[in-house]
Order: C-alpha cells, then structure tokens, then sequence
C-alpha cells in the first residue's frame, strides 16, 4: 500500500485495524450509506494476522469456497478500494476520546487527530504467552508464541529452530504444527493441559494426524532447561485438578518452544476509551448492534470475543460497520430490550443484550465438552445440540417469533445434558 | 552495576581504564535482574558496611539520575505490622533512621495507612514511612553510568570473561580476550564470580554463595495499586516478599531467597512463584497470578561474613568490590566513591580531569513525554511517528537511538527502550526489532541474538541441514 499523507479532518466512521473484522466493517459501513470511511492499521500492508495465514480453510462460509488468509483479506480489500476508502497503514491509533476525537500517528503524516462520526474497534487480539501462565525454568531465547514463529516462517522466510515442542493446541499451535514440519522443522509432539484438544476439529486431524505428530492431552510443560538457547524441556501428566505429576516427568530434547495456549482480545484503547468489558470475554460489552457502552462506539471480532472461524469475525463485522453507518445517517434501530446471561455451561455470550423486533445471532462458548445436550434460551427456546466443545463456538439464530411471548427484561442461556427431560419446542 | 559505577568514578580522573565484562552487553549478570530498589537507609543494621553505605548511596541517586538521564523516583516504601512483635522490629527500623538522621522515617497507625495506601491488608496494623526510598531500572543505570564513562575515555571489553591474571613483578597482567591488559590495579566486581576471579590471584578470600531471588513481573492495569514499595516485617535471615512499583509503572513482587549451588541457576520455579504470590497477597490482597506478564531469577553474590567485601587484599594492586548483596544497587555510588578513595591511598595518582563530562543527554521515550512534545518530535524526525513496540509505546527513533548508544542484542535493546517488555512479551515486536538490528550492523537476521553467544534467534533454511546450530 502507498503511505496516506492526506487525512481528512474529519470521518464519517474510523475503522481501528485493518484486520478481517476492521475491513468487513468498513465495507459494510460504506455499503450502508457513509461517505467517508478511514481504517488505520498499524502493518505496512492491510490485512491483519490473514497475511501471514498462508494455509487454505477460510471462506467456507463467507465465500462458499475455500481461500487461503491472503486471498481472503485481498477479496475484502479489493471491494474497500472500489468503494474509495481512506486507508492509513503503518499507524498506530494512540487515543481516541468519549467523543470521538481520533489520535493516530504515522511516518506519513506525523501525529493527528480526526474527529469520527463514528468509531469501529477492530484491534483484534494478541497471544498468550509464558510469563502469563509462568512456566518455570530458565529463560533461554527459543521461547515464543506460535504466532511469532508463523511470521517468521511464512512471511520472513526464516525458521525458528530444528526442533520445535508445542505447548498447548490452540489452533495456531496445530497450524504451525504441520508447518514446520513441511519445512523440515521436526515437531515432537503437541502437549495440552487440558483432556481435550482446544483446536479446530479439522486442524486437530489435517495438521496433526495426517503427519504423525503425537497429541498429549492432559500433559504440560512443567520446565524449561538451557542458558542461551533452549535444550529441553520437561513435561508432564496433570491431575483434574491440572496439578502435575512430577514422579511421571520426562524431559523432551528440543531448541524451540512454541507456545499456543490461547489468545487475549487488545482492548487497551477501549480500557482508555472507560468501555464496560465484560471479563468473561475480555472484551467491551456489546449491544446486538456491536456497539459498545460508549455512544457511536461499535466493536466487532477478536476485540470483542475470541472467534475460531474468520467467517464468523467478518459476519459480525458486517453487522458493526452497517450501524456505526446507521448511527452516522440517523438510522438507528430500536434500542435491545432483552439481556443475555451465560447459564450452565455456558462461558460467554454475544451480544449482551437483544431486541425482540428483529432476528440475532448469538455466539456462545461453553466451558466444557458435552455430548448430547440441549441449549436452552430461558423458557422460550431450546434446541438440540450433538457435541459441544470450548474450542467451537455454538451459534444460535435467536427469531423475533421466539419472544413473541416473552415480556420479561432478560433470558440465561442454559447447555445441560440430554438425559434431562426436554420440552416440546415452541 | 558494581563495576559501572567504579569505572564512571575513574573516569572522572587522568587514567586509563578498561572495563572488562564477560556477557555481551554490561548489566546483563546480576543487575538485570535486580528489583530496582533504591532503600531508604533505615532497613541496614548498624556496625556493618551495607548498614553504613545503604544511606551513603541512597543520597547520590537523585543527582546520578539527572546527571546521566535515566528514571529515579522517590517513591517512598512502608514496611508493614501485622501484630505487636512485628511492630517491636518495627520501633527498632525507624531508630536506625532517626539514629543516621535519615529524614521523615515515622511510625504510621492504621487511619494513616488506609488513607495512603487503601489496598493494603486491611488487618496491617501499623507500618514505618520510609520516604527517601526510590526506584530505578537498575540496567538503565548501568547503561547510562558506562556510556558516560566511554564518553570520558573508558575502555569497554565487553564478551570477554577473565581467563587468566598474573600477579608479582610491577603489575598484573589481566587476560580477558584479545591482548592481555598490563595494569597497576585490578577492582573484582566480578558479582557472582568474584571467588573465581580472586583465586586467580590465589586469593582464598572472599568465598562468594549463591542466593536466588524470584521476581515476577505483573501487568500494568495493577499500576495504582501501591504508592510505595511494600516490605513485610523482616525476619532475622530476610526482607521478605516486597510489592514494588517499578519506576515504569509495572508491579513487581518478589524477590525469593534460596540458596543455590550453581551460580548461574537462573530459573524460575513453581514453589517459587506459589510462595511469592502468597506472601504478596498477604501484603496488598488484589494482587493475582493471573495478572502475571513476566518472571525471571537472578543470583545474589554472598560472602562469607555476610556483608559488603570491599577493599585491598594481600596480593598489590588486586582490590575486592566483593559480596554486593541487597543492598548493594543502592550502595553502588556509594562504594564506588569509597573504592577510588581507596585506591588513592594505595598510590593511584588520582589527578582530576577538567574535561570530565558529567552529564549524558536523557533517551527520549515516546511513552512519557505529552501528545504534544511527541507531534513536535514526530514533526523533525518521522521515525518517531512509527510504533514499533504497542504495548510499552516504543517508536523507531527510540530504537535507532539505542542501536546507537550500543545495544547489539534484542535483550539489549528491551532493557535500553522496553519494547518487548509490555504485556504481549514482544510477540509482535521481536520481528521488527530484530530487522532494525540487522540493517544497522548489516548482519542477518540468524546472526541476531537475544542476549550473545549461544542466544541465536532463527535459522536461515539453508542451516537446517547442518549438524550445528550457530552459536
């Protein structure tokens, strides 16, 4: 992309990243109507973590095909240029107010402020990392998120060792799995704490059984050995209470450990901005328009929740960028007048609150696997689910005829088991 | 640190100096890892060398911190009672800061305590105000003490551990590295490493232990939980688990005391971080491990009488900055003050250089100066308008400036800017800094190291094949 050194004074809407959810947004926000749309990102090119997604997977529902991350980000970017979008890469947003005053900062145009009409968050989310879950040991270089080394892989030609271990099965981790070992980068196994995988069914088998990479449920790594650069580390069986058997450790020899063991929403501007984040999600509370507690301030992707599918972020992205447009324009539909809270099994749920005039999807995570259970909205609907795993989130299509007889202010969202009796669906 | 702060005092004077330091960049032993504790003076036992220096040095940092430009806040600490014998050892901490005529060190009640500090333990029942204690980046001092005195003519070997010195004759002969160094004295500030390099002269004395300490390192979003460093009653053998507010705004808690054989057992350990996350919550309750960023260890030098061992041996010209426990940064001005005088009295000519250059001008960081000084430095150099660290706010221009004021390794370059420090670790920034390390020293990116030898970041594809990975 050429540098932008020519910025309005003010937009319509400010989009904050470029990534899946900051690209559908603003396409949908200039779709809706709005005459001028900026996305700032802080790489060099837009596109977000797509770029360095060279694997194939994403699209099958957005596009009913299968692309690779750069084919994806390019199919968005290419309708954003058509629509004339302002786009300012390789800047950072330092700040932006209650009312909306943007500040950014970039080589091409210095430190700036543009007032926003209306606001998009779309900073996605950053990963977890050892000193998070402070595994013990030494601290030799060779530690790193698997994220870094898929940069270092696929869009730096580099390679971040001979032999890397995997600690946890987030689905970058699984990814880089099979990566690395087309590469020639051997990977001895993937360990996870917990008894079940927290990656992508399909990744759990194209990227790890289709190349013999041994999984290790119920297995961490309890050390790191090596000065400079890692030797081994040692790992080990976890109780349910996830407390590590010591007398059962081995040491496995290795120079790299890849750490995929989850990802965290970036949500230092909404923390400056005062949002109300819900901590359950680590992201702002959102209503069933993506917008935040702050007035014409909208969230949409990892920001908010953590998705597993891209198609998903762009869907919701959609849904933000057409009322920051809406909000804009003076076309806002009525307020939600139903919230939702998290019952049994059940994590997190997004949006916070519906209306009962219009059709919504909500996304939950349950917290553990169930086999056979039915997903229950308060009394007024429940639906049956065949396997539901923390990995996948559940979405569930909430129809203005469920609450046709609803008065109430707000529905708890139950998954419980099968074996308990069900009721005849509305 | 030890050996910085010598080597800026002797550069003040007309002499040859060389700092000779076997890690690849200075600071990277001990000091990196230190809590960054300036003490208030009133913590030391009187009738010893750490008693006698603590508030010696506490008094030189304000000036050091302007003169070299690196952060020094007084942020105060309490040391806090839970029952009425630990308010016994209390009365006895605040004597010994009225007894050196440390100034403010007063006994609080609890009113007091919640109106300065409302997240304490509710049930601390009293608790002695240290207001002279501070807080540095202790290797942000070290960097800045050494590029001070390379600017006053100091020779800096660094990557070059002593292999060898001869004693006897005129001199000693110091083999560290390239051509071996003919010198009249020799200062062992060597830390954990000081017994090593003593015996090389057959000295027997000092005998130098290992005593870890655990730090971890937690997010910023708990920066206002404390005012002051925090400090449990001490015991007769520890200071305990403190809760500081390091002078970037982090909490650190921390540190551990196990003894340890291997002076270079860095590591981290699970009992380690249980205990310290226990004792610290007894201190200040909201503290989690789930707002844990970082952890890391380092090695306390400890000498068999337990104090400060510095000084002249029997052997000419070979003198001891030895055993420089807690503590030891806050002394550092302090002993080296004392070392150069010591080193007059054994016949250095101490002639004082006019041309000495006391100042350095202070790194400018994007994340502490205004909006409106940071459009203003973006307006002369672009470089400042482009993040390259998000979390801690570091700016290309930053990077470059630590680059040119010698950082060679990406530890380097955390400790000079903190890009990597913050809260993602640098799992965004390493690629970039790395890049920036490379085009300034025209090397590759496999050639980049986080901390020297043996600390290779990635490998080329074309290294995959070979039997060795490069060191």
């Amino acid at each position: 992309m050429m540098p932008l050194s020519n910025l309005r004074d003010e937009y319509d809407t400010v989009v904050v990243g470029a990534g899946p959810a900051g690209m559908a947004a603003a396409l949908s926000a200039l779709r809706t109507g709005v005459e001028t749309v900026l996305m700032v990102d802080r790489e060099v090119e837009p596109g977000g973590i797509l770029n360095q997604c060279i694997h194939n997977g994403f699209g099958l529902h957005h596009f009913g095909e299968e692309l690779t991350g750069p084919e994806y980000a390019q199919r968005f970017l290419t309708d954003l240029l058509d629509h004339h979008i302002d786009i300012a890469t390789d800047c950072y947003v330092l700040d932006v107010t209650p009312d909306r005053l943007v500040t950014l900062m970039s080589p091409a145009v210095g430190v700036r402020q543009v007032l926003a009409g209306a606001v998009v968050l779309a900073m996605g989310a950053r990963e977890r990392t050892r000193g998070a879950i402070r595994i013990p040991g030494q601290r030799p270089s060779g530690v790193m998120t698997a994220g870094l080394a898929q940069k270092f892989v696929n869009q730096m030609g580099l390679l971040p060792g001979k032999r890397a271990v995997i600690l946890g099965s987030g689905d970058i981790g699984l990814i880089m799995a099979r990566r690395m070992t087309l590469e020639g980068v051997e990977v001895p196994g993937v360990f996870e704490i917990m008894p079940h995988a927290n990656g992508l069914t399909r990744n759990i088998v194209q990227c790890l059984h289709d190349f013999d990479i041994p999984l290790h449920l119920s297995t961490t790594v309890v050390e790191i050995h090596g000065r400079d650069r890692v030797e081994k580390v040692t790992v080990a069986p976890v109780d349910d209470q996830l407390r590590p058997d010591l007398s059962r450790a081995h040491t496995v020899k290795c120079d790299t450990l890849l750490a995929s063991i989850g990802l965290i929403p970036e949500n230092e501007l909404s923390q400056k901005l005062g949002l109300r984040l819900d901590p359950t999600t680590a992201g702002p509370v959102v209503t069933s328009t993506m917008e935040t507690s702050r007035d014409g301030v909208f969230a949409a992707g990892n920001v908010v929740h953590i998705h597993d599918l891209v198609d998903f972020v762009s869907q919701e992205a959609l849904l933000a960028g057409e009322n920051a447009a809406r909000y804009v324009t003076g076309r806002r539909p009525p307020a939600d007048n139903i919230k939702l809270s998290s019952g049994a099994n059940v994590a997190s749920v997004v949006p916070h609150t519906i209306s009962s005039d219009r059709e919504h999807t909500v996304y939950l995570r349950v917290r553990k696997p169930m086999e056979k259970s039915w997903l229950r909205l308060g009394d007024v609907y429940e639906k049956r689910l065949r396997y539901v795993v923390p990995a996948e989130m559940v979405s569930l299509k909430v129809r203005p005829r469920f609450l046709e007889h609803f008065h109430g202010d707000s529905l708890t969202i139950d998954i419980v088991p099968r074996d308990e009796p069900g009721r005849e669906e509305p | 640190m030890i050996g910085c702060a010598i080597a800026r005092e002797l550069t003040r004077y007309r002499l040859d100096v060389v700092l000779v330091e076997s890690e690849v960049e200075v600071g990277f032993g001990t000091s990196k890892s230190n809590s960054g504790i300036i003490h208030g003076g009133h913590h030391t036992e009187p009738g010893t060398l750490k008693g006698e220096l603590a508030w010696a040095g506490n008094q030189r940092w304000v000036r050091l911190a302007q003169e070299l430009g690196f952060g020094f806040r007084r942020n105060g600490d309490l040391t806090v009672a839970f029952d009425e014998a630990d308010v016994e050892v209390l009365e006895k901490i605040a004597q010994q800061g009225r007894d050196r005529d440390i100034p403010g060190v007063e006994i609080w009640g609890p009113d007091k305590i919640r109106l300065e500090e409302p997240n304490l333990n509710q049930d601390i029942i009293a608790a002695v105000d240290g207001p002279t204690a501070g807080v540095v980046n202790p290797y942000e001092a070290c960097f800045a003490l050494v590029e001070c005195a390379v600017a006053n003519g100091l020779g800096l070997r660094v990557g070059a551990p002593v292999t060898a010195i001869e004693a006897g004759g005129d001199g000693l002969l110091v083999h560290a590295g390239g051509e071996p160094i003919e010198t009249q004295f020799v200062i062992n500030a060597a830390g954990v490493h000081a017994e090593k390099v003593a015996r090389m002269v057959g000295l027997l004395e000092p005998t130098i232990r290992g005593r870890k300490g655990e730090e971890y390192l937690l997010d910023k979003r708990l920066a206002s939980i404390v005012q002051r460093t925090i400090f449990p009653c001490p015991t007769p053998t520890s200071k305990g688990i403190l809760v500081i507010p390091t002078f970037d705004g982090t909490i650190m808690v921390g540190p551990t005391a196990q003894a340890v054989e291997d002076l270079e057992d860095v590591a981290t350990t699970a009992v380690g971080a249980a205990t310290t996350f226990d004792l610290a919550r007894r201190l200040v309750p909201g503290i989690s491990e789930r707002d844990c960023i970082a952890e890391f260890a380092g090695v306390r030098a400890v000498a068999g009488n337990n104090d400060f061992v510095v000084g002249p041996t029997s052997v000419p010209g070979f003198f001891n900055a030895a055993g420089i426990q807690s503590p030891g940064l806050t002394a550092a001005p302090a002993i080296a003050e004392m070392l150069v005088h010591m080193l007059g009295e054994a016949g250095l000519d101490l002639l004082p250089r006019p041309e000495f250059k006391r100042t350095m001008p202070r790194p400018v960081h994007a994340a502490s100066i205004s909006v409106g000084e940071l459009t203003e430095m973006a307006e002369r150099d672009r470089r400042f308008a482009r993040v390259v660290c998000r979390c801690e706010l570091v700016t290309e221009a930053e990077i470059h400036d630590a680059i040119d004021r010698g950082a060679r390794t990406l530890d380097g370059l955390k400790f000079r800017t903190r890009a990597g420090m913050g809260r993602c670790q640098g799992g965004f920034c390493t690629s970039r800094c790395m890049q920036l390390l490379a085009a300034e020293s025209g090397a590759a990116m496999s050639d980049i190291t986080k901390r020297g030898d043996g600390s290779w970041l990635v490998l080329d594809r074309n290294q995959l094949g070979t039997a060795e990975v490069p060191t």
